[in-house]
């Protein structure tokens, strides 16, 4: 395909992350160095997995198509595994961090909420592990060729784009409640968390068949999208405030309450 | 060097070609493998291949295997040959099947530009290069991406050649100021088959591809996708190519020298050679080499052969007829006189000499002419008594041997005529049946008439045909061994077929026992010795399979040095100047009992500069190989036009051939997806940036209300 496709696809997959970056992070140097630092924690997850990969190929029998099989089902809930231990593990740092921060600053409060640190180590986990999965395919967008001369759908492209969206924006929502419940010590939705990213990466098994892996994941994307809203404290009522601008008492409350 | 690196390309081949040749002439080449690296985990878990987690190239390229391109070929007027632009050439698909077809290509078809797939029957028939499909295409080359041709099983029974109909018309001795009458073909006309396509520019890539599995999925992709159902247009996505033949060369040789010689950077990039090779020559008495210019009482006869040959497409010149015949039955005839001449040797030295670069304006016969001239060779033009040129000899049953002199020395004086007398005697010891074509007919192309140029120097050009060539397929793809009748049963292993006696080496062995006894008379040896003068039809086979069929048999490899045995090849070489050097040492020289050490310092007792000794591998005796030592008269000698140390880049006496530069040659085929489809993708993707900047932005600027609980004050800070 050509230029207009890869910027297509680009748009598609890093769009909300972009506006989300621009609007909430871009501003604050603390937040955008937590963002960075929660892409680090997801990379060196991969570092990880990948070596155990590596070793696990070299070691199996590579014309046995079921061990191969068998060995990606293997990899793909290892890898989900690791990023949620890794996100545990940069939910222990930044509590440490944080108490330090205190320490240091000069302000009786905080200068950076939890809630907030759990969205931006969501997004900076979501921004690395879509430009992972898509990258590559981004690159080959740009060449003449499309997909489809072994007789493969011709929307690779851009159901990868899609795809590549709903994990950024769901990396984001696992953040905010992951942290939250960890805060709240509901070990019950920790575990939700886990087993939803391991149906979502277990979802991608279903391709070639794009509707059926894009759609449940879209799915799991709005459930947990509710999920992290009230968890970072939103409610209906809140909502249905903003929605008829009926916020300006609301807002000057606040202002009375600083 | 540059090299197409793609960072997130992890199982790209990429190779870089980089070839400095032409044809058959030298060639050198490496390809450095850049990236091969092929990690099988990318991101396993978002890995949108499901199981088979491959490179996304590999889902969508096709990269075809046997690709030979067209390449650009400058002299000192024009350019000539095929390119494409830097990135590649890309076209949709057209199997042409037939003539009428042409016009979906060149006109009604909706989705320019398009690859056209050629079946060579369309590529060699017609009868006037007007007409031709590929001139057709050249002028609607807007509409056309490139060409591919599918190389045939069998020749065409029309003939076919790609060369001018009047081979170096402007290199010969012919000229409007040595006779008019006869320049330019005017008498005759040597190759009326040639339509010069050779010798056109087309400004799109032209491959052609060997019938194989290439071919099969091209036409698969062609029959799946671009077929409309009952004449209507077909549907997107559409089966494409794309060719890459980039040539950095531009308008001519001269040009190109001089942007050689622009050193922008530390390693300076060259953009085209000078075709060159090297003449391979030796003598049945050792000539002193290292005083040059004239030898006092030394009286040479010279029996010459060409080695080249070309064809439209690069790398491929079997040339069977047109040079193999000639050399071999050269090569047979230096066999057949090395006990004669070595046992009673006859006053003249016999010098048998092979040129390169014969078909680009006489390269290699200008180049010992010129050295001649100016006393940089073992012997000058004084030195030369006469000239026998072998050319193309292949017989074939109740055909006569031509022997061809000039109209304008035979007008002078009659020297020519002991020449011819002692072929004729030759001839009637043999059996061949010999005649002289009409006196006024001139020399056909040959690599004599470049001695003619310099001095009257008696000689003849002995051929198989009276006046046109009967080569049908002269300076093409289709003068193969199958031209030549060098089949073999097909149950044959290639031992059995190297040692299997073939029909036409009989007419050949005539032909080369004929050369030998007429060179003996000539250099002045006695007639009584003529019937122990005979050449080894078994030979005459063995090369006819070396050079024509593979030259990976077991004769050859005992006959070169190891370094040269990994180049040979289970096909036809492209490079015969060494196997013909190593050859032509061990069928005239002899094998001399030196250490290897010795052998490689040119040594036999005490330093010996006139003589030529080889190290070769000799015949396998179980794993390990007997090498032993031979001492020859083998000598290379440069066979690079004159114009290039003379830096005439616009002379118009020797030949200004160069070959373009190139980076990489390479073809692939894919799908394409429709222009509606890629707009719609670009317009989603800009709908969804901006409808998230829209959402972030209002959910930003109203979060303190969206997310606030009232238990957690610090959110407000949103």
């Amino acid at each position: 395909m050509t230029a207009a496709v890869f910027f297509g696809c680009t748009f598609i997959a890093f769009g909300p992350a972009i506006a989300l970056f621009l609007f909430t992070i871009a501003r604050e140097p603390l937040r955008v160095i937590f963002l960075i630092a929660g892409a680090f924690f997801w990379l060196v997850s991969l570092l990880l997995s990948s070596l155990v990969w590596f070793i696990s190929v070299q070691i199996s029998n590579k014309e046995s198509a079921a061990q191969q099989k068998g060995l990606l089902i293997f990899g793909v809930v290892l890898s989900v595994l690791l990023q949620e231990t890794f996100r545990f593990a940069y939910y222990k740092l930044l509590k440490k961090a944080n108490e330090g921060l205190l320490t240091l600053s000069q302000e009786e409060t905080m200068p950076i909420s939890i809630r907030q640190l759990a969205y931006v180590s969501g997004l900076g986990f979501g921004f690395m592990s879509g430009a992972f999965s898509v990258v590559n395919i981004l690159a080959d967008s740009v060449g003449p060729g499309t997909v489809g001369i072994h007789g493969d759908s011709q929307h690779y492209f851009l159901s990868s784009a899609f795809m590549t969206m709903a994990i950024i924006l769901l990396h984001m929502f696992w953040g905010v409640v992951f942290f939250d419940a960890c805060e709240k010590q509901r070990w019950w939705a920790v575990a939700a968390v886990v087993i939803s990213h391991l149906v979502v990466s277990c979802l991608t098994f279903q391709n070639p068949e794009y509707v059926a892996s894009l759609v449940p994941t879209y799915v799991i994307m709005f459930l947990m999208g509710v999920w992290a809203f009230y968890s970072a404290g939103g409610s209906l009522r809140n909502l249905k405030l903003c929605l008829t601008c009926k916020d300006k008492d609301f807002l000057l409350a606040n202002h009375r309450a600083r | 060097r540059d090299s197409p690196i793609d960072l997130y390309c992890y199982c790209g081949n990429s190779a870089l070609h980089n070839k400095i040749t032409s044809e058959s002439l030298y060639r050198e080449l490496w390809s450095i493998k850049v990236v091969d690296i092929c990690p099988n985990l990318n991101v396993v878990f978002f890995c949108f291949a499901g199981v088979n987690c491959n490179s996304v190239e590999k889902k969508i390229y096709v990269n075809l295997n046997y690709t030979i391109p067209c390449v650009r070929l400058l002299n000192a007027t024009h350019q000539i040959g095929c390119q494409s632009s830097l990135s590649g050439d890309v076209g949709v698909l057209h199997v042409l099947e037939s003539e009428e077809n042409l016009d979906w290509v060149l006109s009604s078809g909706q989705t320019p530009p398009y690859m056209v797939i050629l079946e060579s029957a369309l590529f060699t028939r017609y009868s006037d290069l007007k007409q031709s499909i590929m001139m057709k295409l050249k002028e609607g080359s807007s509409r056309v991406a490139g060409v591919v041709v599918v190389a045939p099983s069998t020749n065409p029974p029309e003939g076919f050649s790609p060369h001018h109909a009047c081979p170096n018309e402007n290199s010969g001795v012919y000229s409007d100021s040595y006779d008019p009458a006869l320049a330019h073909c005017n008498a005759t006309l040597w190759n009326p088959l040639g339509s010069g396509l050779s010798y056109e520019e087309f400004d799109f890539p032209i491959f052609s591809l060997k019938e194989d599995n290439d071919t099969q999925v091209i036409r698969q992709c062609y029959q799946e996708h671009n077929r409309g159902g009952n004449g209507s247009n077909p549907q997107y996505p559409l089966c494409a190519m794309q060719l890459f033949s980039h040539m950095s060369a531009v308008t001519d040789t001269a040009t190109c020298m001089r942007r050689n010689d622009i050193n922008f950077s530390l390693s300076p990039e060259m953009v085209c050679d000078p075709l060159g090779d090297y003449n391979v020559w030796a003598a049945t008495r050792p000539l002193n080499t290292t005083t040059k210019g004239h030898k006092m009482f030394e009286s040479v006869v010279i029996a010459a052969a060409r080695l080249d040959s070309r064809s439209f497409f690069f790398d491929v010149a079997p040339g069977a007829e047109s040079a193999a015949t000639g050399f071999i039955a050269l090569l047979a005839a230096a066999h057949a006189l090395r006990n004669v001449t070595q046992a009673a040797q006859p006053n003249r030295t016999i010098l048998y000499t092979f040129f390169q670069g014969e078909t680009f304006d006489y390269i290699g016969s200008s180049r010992m002419v010129y050295e001649m001239m100016n006393n940089q060779s073992v012997v000058d033009l004084d030195n030369i008594h006469s000239v026998l040129e072998v050319g193309q000899v292949g017989l074939r049953p109740d055909s006569k041997l031509w022997l061809h002199s000039d109209p304008v020395s035979r007008r002078n004086d009659s020297v020519n005529q002991e020449l011819v007398e002692n072929l004729r005697l030759a001839a009637g010891t043999t059996g061949v049946l010999v005649d002289e074509p009409s006196t006024s007919q001139p020399l056909p192309p040959s690599s004599f008439q470049r001695f003619l140029r310099a001095r009257p120097i008696p000689g003849v050009v002995i051929e198989n045909h009276d006046s046109r060539f009967s080569n049908r397929y002269y300076e093409s793809m289709f003068d193969n061994a199958e031209y030549l009748n060098v089949t073999y049963p097909p149950n044959l292993t290639p031992e059995e077929q190297f040692e299997q006696p073939l029909e036409i080496a009989k007419a050949l062995t005539e032909v080369a026992t004929t050369v030998a006894r007429a060179l003996y008379v000539q250099a002045g040896g006695s007639e009584s010795q003529l019937d122990s003068i005979n050449a080894d039809p078994q030979i005459v086979s063995q090369m006819l399979y070396g050079f024509l069929v593979r030259s990976n048999n077991s004769w050859f490899q005992q006959v070169v040095p190891s370094e040269l045995a990994s180049h040979l090849g289970e096909s036809q070489s492209s490079e015969p100047t060494l196997l013909v050097q190593y050859l032509l040492a061990n069928l005239t020289g002899s094998v001399v009992n030196v250490t290897q050490e010795d052998c490689q310092k040119q040594r036999e007792h005490e330093k010996d500069e006139d003589s030529n000794y080889m190290w070769v591998q000799g015949a396998a005796n179980g794993t390990v190989r007997e090498s032993f030592c031979v001492r020859s008269t083998v000598h290379l000698s440069k066979a690079l036009s004159p114009a290039f140390d003379l830096r005439e880049y616009t002379s118009q006496d020797y030949s200004t051939w160069t070959e373009s530069r190139w980076k990489s040659i390479k073809g692939r085929i894919f799908l394409v997806a429709s222009p509606d489809l890629e707009k719609l993708t670009l317009g989603v993707g800009v709908g969804v940036l901006l409808a998230s900047l829209f959402l972030t932005y209002i959910i930003s600027s109203k979060a303190d209300i969206l997310f606030s609980s009232g238990r957690e004050p610090a959110t407000a800070t949103y």
